[in-house]
């Protein structure tokens, strides 16, 4: 249950998955991108309501296909220029994207976590992401007969989330903004959480959200896991780095010298650092199939 | 002629701030519409109760947050709940009266654009996106608009719709089912434009001090029209300037 990071990864997430790091400003779960990162991982579908830096590194280190998301940007500094430039330039690989609204996309995980097939909103109504998803559609309400609109359940293969702790026994406890990722992590097949620390009992908090542990397939203890992003009661946002990423996410020499150190600087790392720019594709892992698939 | 003692993101925000009613309650996005918030709770508006959709309801930070998800928001907050509960219980159950919206592109029928500039497929600049935006717009009491005034931003038809204002014109809100008022103003860096009773076209009702209407009109993308009773803002308090300073670190 228990497990190293770079294990938990290789067990649970491989190269096609589709795959949520979800976090809503808080406790986004940035050391585990970039374990993805380090592992080379290729033609992930990655899905995120809020794909911030973290999404940025990963579209840049190639390893993404598509992305499924609401709002991709730098909060309170600006645009994802390693995300614009995927979407412009191709670079370093196409990248699919299919939009939504904050309010459909959280309705697409409660539908998927409720094993329902689709979920209903009042909502994009008017705009021109209708026109632009064929993932959002209208359905008439058999009651009052109120058009409203429809969006498939979202089920991630995998979801990861950082949490602020865990018990021996695997039982996930967050709190403070805990966003979407109870229903995130419900819809998914397999979870991963990474933890600032594990204890024997988990004290409650108010406002805590618990993922028992089984419906978690792994925790791996990583405190900083977070950050640059913060852990309600640990650390706190560091925004410099987010104003920081600005200037390293808009120049491509920049972001490859970014990414050489991050891949490199990888203790305990046995994957093959991934080719700037990358080639589409990558080598089988050969991993065993993991635990929880097939539900 | 007016000397000027303050920037002109100043009075903006100012007049931002004023269009807030004290008791209301605010979906704030971050940004110019988050300082304009936090200037109205620190001024008139005492009780403003701000939701930033992160989930946190009453949020009252000390300090401006760079992010709608940072730590000051949840330790101030009279609750913080989920994101499907803000959207769905909060939100589109009718429960809020203002949101409070920032845009790249606006058109004359007050239409929103912040995903793409160009074509959608083949984009010149691709922008953060939707967010919460389109059932904001959709499902608040009222919109209130805040961006600055530029050619590039007020085109006469927005390059993608990620958030409706009045469609194409009378009727169209109604149409779509969309229950809010839609936006009731917006406020720029050169004055407040609301949409005319009858055609829902965006109108030059205001200009702030020492701005000529012709300034506002050669940097809207459309024929803008002028209000008969077009007003002049009020310059700005001194309380009012000093507390947009201390929000934003101005000396």
């Amino acid at each position: 249950m228990v497990v190293p990071l770079g294990e938990a990864v290789r067990q649970l997430i491989h190269d096609g998955d589709t795959v949520a790091l979800e976090g809503f400003t808080h406790l986004i779960p940035v050391a585990a991108g970039h374990e993805i990162i380090r592992q080379g991982l290729r033609d992930l579908t990655l899905v995120r309501m809020t794909p911030d830096i973290v999404y940025d590194q990963l579209i840049g280190a190639g390893c993404a296909r598509k992305l499924v998301f609401s709002w991709g940007g730098n909060p309170g500094v600006g645009s994802l220029h390693r995300f614009r430039d995927a979407v412009t330039d191709a670079w370093p690989a196409p990248l699919e994207i299919e939009e939504h609204s904050h309010a459909g996309m959280a309705n697409r995980y409660v539908a998927g976590a409720s094993g329902l097939p689709f979920a209903v909103l009042r909502g994009y109504s008017g705009t021109d992401l209708v026109e632009n998803n064929p993932n959002i559609k209208t359905v008439t309400c058999p009651f009052t007969g109120q058009e409203l609109a429809a969006v498939p359940a979202l089920n991630p293969d995998v979801t990861v989330i950082h949490a602020q702790r865990a018990d021996t026994a695997g039982n996930v406890q967050l709190w403070g903004i805990t966003g979407i990722q109870k229903e995130a992590a419900l819809a998914a097949d397999r979870v991963l959480a990474t933890v600032e620390e594990v204890v024997d009992v988990l004290d409650p908090v108010p406002g805590q959200v618990i993922l028992p542990s089984r419906v978690v397939d792994a925790v791996s203890v990583v405190p900083g896991g977070a950050a640059p992003s913060y852990a309600h009661g640990y650390y706190e946002r560091d925004n410099a780095a987010y104003k920081d990423w600005d200037a390293i996410g808009r120049d491509r020499e920049a972001f490859t010298a970014w990414l050489r150190e991050l891949t490199s600087a990888a203790p305990g790392r046995t994957a093959p650092t991934p080719a700037v720019p990358p080639a589409p594709g990558s080598p089988d892992a050969g991993d065993p199939e993991p635990a929880g698939r097939g539900a | 002629m007016t000397t000027v003692t303050w920037t002109s993101d100043e009075i903006m925000t100012v007049t931002a701030a004023r269009s807030l009613r004290d008791g209301m309650a605010c979906f704030v996005g971050i940004g110019l519409p988050s300082t304009a918030a936090n200037v109205a709770s620190r001024t008139h508006a005492p009780d403003l109760w701000m939701i930033y959709e992160s989930g946190t309801l009453g949020a009252s930070p000390d300090h401006l947050p760079l992010s709608i998800g940072d730590g000051i928001l949840a330790d101030t907050a009279d609750t913080v709940v989920s994101v499907p509960e803000v959207f769905n219980y909060w939100l589109q159950a009718g429960r809020i009266d203002a949101g409070f919206l920032g845009a790249a592109q606006i058109d004359r029928y007050a239409n929103i654009n912040t995903t793409v500039i160009g074509d959608y497929d083949d984009p010149r600049v691709r922008l953060p996106g939707a967010g919460g935006a389109p059932e904001i717009a959709a499902s608040c009491r009222e919109v209130i608009v805040i961006m600055r005034h530029s050619r590039r931003a007020f085109v006469d038809k927005v390059d993608f719709v990620t958030s409706v204002g009045h469609g194409a014109g009378p009727g169209d809100r109604e149409r779509l089912g969309l229950t809010g008022a839609g936006p009731v103003r917006v406020i720029t860096d050169l004055g407040v434009l609301e949409p005319d009773p009858i055609t829902r076209e965006l109108t030059l009702v205001g200009v702030h001090p020492g701005v000529e209407v012709s300034a506002v009109r050669e940097a809207t993308g459309w024929d803008l029209r002028v209000s008969d009773d077009l007003v002049r803002t009020p310059a700005p308090t001194d309380t009012e300037l000093s507390v947009v300073r201390s929000l934003t670190g101005a000396a």
